[in-house]
């Protein structure tokens, strides 16, 4: 007892200065640069998580790793008579795996809002004097980080399946990388502000993951399909991000006209060629308007 | 000086339930002030329109001069929370949390340290900063909140049942920092609560019921209200006990707690002309001074662990319902 009420007493002081100091830490009033601050705490305890849980990042590489070294490799002595000479079946998939390897990681960062909600940490931000919109952004700029991180572990193995690392090849991946990962979060934080269950969000997203990747042409080229499937791949979001990573991959390899026609043709809408900018702009486009719809149903909680 | 809360009129409708029927009072600046009731009695529901979680149905609530509907993001940054469920993220340390909401809560970066420091040396968990909160144990958890709650110096601080789900002793040391820091920070605290000893720190009380205040005053006026002590007694017969106590001494009586309850002024005197007077056989008997208990009784003809009882038949009784389609 004695020694607290010496303590007590010492600290009195400094006590003191301190409290007419800090009563006026008075919160600012809300500004534009508040907002911002939200955005970017957000976003770096997203990263904060990520560098925390080693595992993760290395477990979702399995995935990717699987697809082409196992799959790519296995169905590359067969897929060798279609192939122009000079080009690896591997090096075709690479870029549609790679748009794979942060397929996964961008849709379940989303999760964590699930599991946020789950452990009240939501709370703590929808409480807090800040506008929905910093919290829903940070959320999807911080998934979308920690998803391009992964994306460049995997882009180290570019040279295994023999795609060159020219820099700027390597800025255009990681570029239209950072694209697709914002969007893909958009996508996950929509559904998690309507799903409330971790099963649930789970199941859902599984049932449109492996979907979007195999209508994407991540492992096939897109022109000579029967017309059903044809129709299904241009519906797909997935298509108008690997298309522009493979014509990307195929711009710096050594390959002839006709090779690449056959490879890399493009999207076509009943013949005509989709620009890449378009292709680009459509899936830009898409996520921002999933984050909008995702900022106003947050709105709408408590 | 402006009242730090002051509510007029204030209900709030779920559907057909009217969780709060119509409450007023007001809270001065530096006061403690509890909300004291059953689970269900809508404390939570108006701890919530005060936080802006929620729009009451009608009335009008201010909170630190502010009004909760028109200025809500005023009172946001003027209020501190703790809610009855931890609200921390477990992979972080404890000063990632307490960075986290200071960056929210827009606390000056300059600041930030020292207030820091200050709040976390008052919960006594400075030298634990850097750990990660999953292995907090459940008490320092809390304490964490509350640090957290202060961190940006708010000028009313919410505590919904800020001892629930803790062991007793964990209990007591909660309260230690809660009294500490009413000495400390130029704070108002609002806090609710179900547990009668734990309403005894507060200045002031509010016992509500069934969405209404039935009772609002010091501890002290309170319990000097009622004036009569508690007598329990065990008997071989309690209806036929309940009788006489009501023919011989005009005692109205009820059964609370499994045990035959009255009040009666100057219990110690009382017992022996009990025992010599009363014609069924008396087993144990036992005599209290006015608690919150008691005085929650006399408001509202229960005690509050009959009360709460009687809403875990009604969700058992619900829950059986459920079962049996």
């Amino acid at each position: 007892m004695a020694t607290k009420d010496m303590s007590a007493e010492g600290a009195l002081e400094t006590e003191e200065r301190n409290l007419t100091e800090l009563i006026r830490v008075a919160v600012p009033e809300r500004s534009i640069r508040a907002d911002l601050r939200a955005v970017s705490i957000v976003w770096r305890r997203e990263l904060i998580r990520f560098r925390s849980d080693r595992l993760r990042a290395i477990t979702s590489l399995v995935q990717p790793v699987l697809f082409l070294f196992i799959l790519g490799t296995g169905l590359s002595r067969l897929a060798a008579r279609g192939m122009p000479p000079g080009v690896d079946f591997q090096t075709f998939i690479y870029p549609g795996v790679l748009a794979m390897s942060v397929l996964f990681t961008a849709i379940f960062s989303a999760a964590s809002i699930v599991w946020d909600r789950e452990f009240g940490f939501l709370r703590e931000m929808l409480v807090a004097p800040v506008r929905r919109w910093a919290i829903v952004i940070g959320k999807c700029l911080g998934g979308a980080t920690v998803a391009t991180i992964q994306g460049i572990i995997f882009l180290a193995l570019a040279g295994v399946a023999h795609v060159p690392y020219d820099p700027v090849l390597l800025l255009t991946l990681v570029g239209e990388l950072l694209l697709l990962s914002f969007t893909l979060t958009a996508f996950g934080v929509m559904m998690a502000a309507r799903i409330k269950q971790i099963q649930a969000f789970m199941a859902l997203t599984q049932m449109f993951v492996l979907p979007l990747f195999f209508l994407s042409g991540a492992l096939y080229p897109l022109s000579g399909l029967p017309s059903w499937l044809t129709v299904l791949t241009r519906i797909d979001p997935l298509t108008y991000i690997v298309d522009p990573m493979r014509h990307a991959v195929f711009d710096h390899l050594a390959v002839s006209p006709r090779a690449l026609d056959a490879l890399s043709p493009g999207v076509t809408w009943n013949g005509w060629v989709v620009p890449l900018g378009l292709s680009l702009a459509m899936v830009a486009a898409m996520g921002l308007a999933m984050l909008g719809v995702a900022i106003a149903e947050f709105r709408k909680t408590e | 000086m402006n009242p730090a809360i002051s509510v007029s009129a204030l209900t709030k409708r779920y559907g057909d339930i009217e969780a709060v029927r119509g409450i007023d009072f007001e809270v001065a600046a530096g006061e403690t002030f509890g909300f004291l009731g059953p689970n269900g009695a809508g404390k939570s529901t108006t701890i919530k329109i005060l936080c802006t979680l929620a729009d009451p149905t009608s009335g009008t609530a201010r909170v630190a001069g502010h009004d909760v509907i028109k200025e809500r993001d005023t009172v946001r940054r003027n209020i501190g929370l703790v809610f009855q469920d931890t609200t921390l993220d477990n992979y972080l340390t404890g000063e990632q949390n307490l960075r986290f909401h200071a960056d929210l809560y827009g606390v000056p970066k300059a600041a930030f340290g020292p207030r820091l420091r200050q709040v976390l040396e008052m919960v006594g968990l400075w030298d634990r900063r850097e750990s990660a909160v999953s292995t907090y144990s459940g008490g320092m958890q809390r304490r964490l909140e509350i640090a957290r709650g202060l961190l940006h110096a708010p000028r009313v601080l919410f505590l919904d049942e800020p001892t629930v789900g803790l062991d007793p002793q964990t209990r007591v040391s909660i309260w230690e920092y809660i009294n500490e820091l009413k000495n400390r920070e130029d704070i108002t605290i609002f806090l609710t609560t179900h547990y009668m000893d734990e309403a005894e720190n507060c200045d002031r009380i509010a016992i509500i019921d069934h969405g209404k205040i039935v009772a609002i005053d010091t501890p002290e006026a309170l319990k000097a209200s009622i004036g009569k002590d508690r007598v329990q007694i065990s008997t071989a017969d309690d209806p036929a006990a309940i009788r006489a106590l009501a023919e011989v001494f005009g005692l109205d009586a009820g059964v609370h707690e499994g045990l035959v309850t009255f009040s009666v002024e100057s219990g110690e005197q009382f017992v022996p002309r009990l025992f010599a007077r009363l014609p069924v056989a008396i087993q144990s008997v036992s005599v209290s001074r006015p608690s919150l208990d008691d005085v929650f009784m006399s408001y509202t003809g229960k005690t509050i662990r009959d009360a709460e009882a009687s809403i875990g038949d009604r969700n058992r009784r619900i829950a059986t319902r459920f079962a049996r389609r």
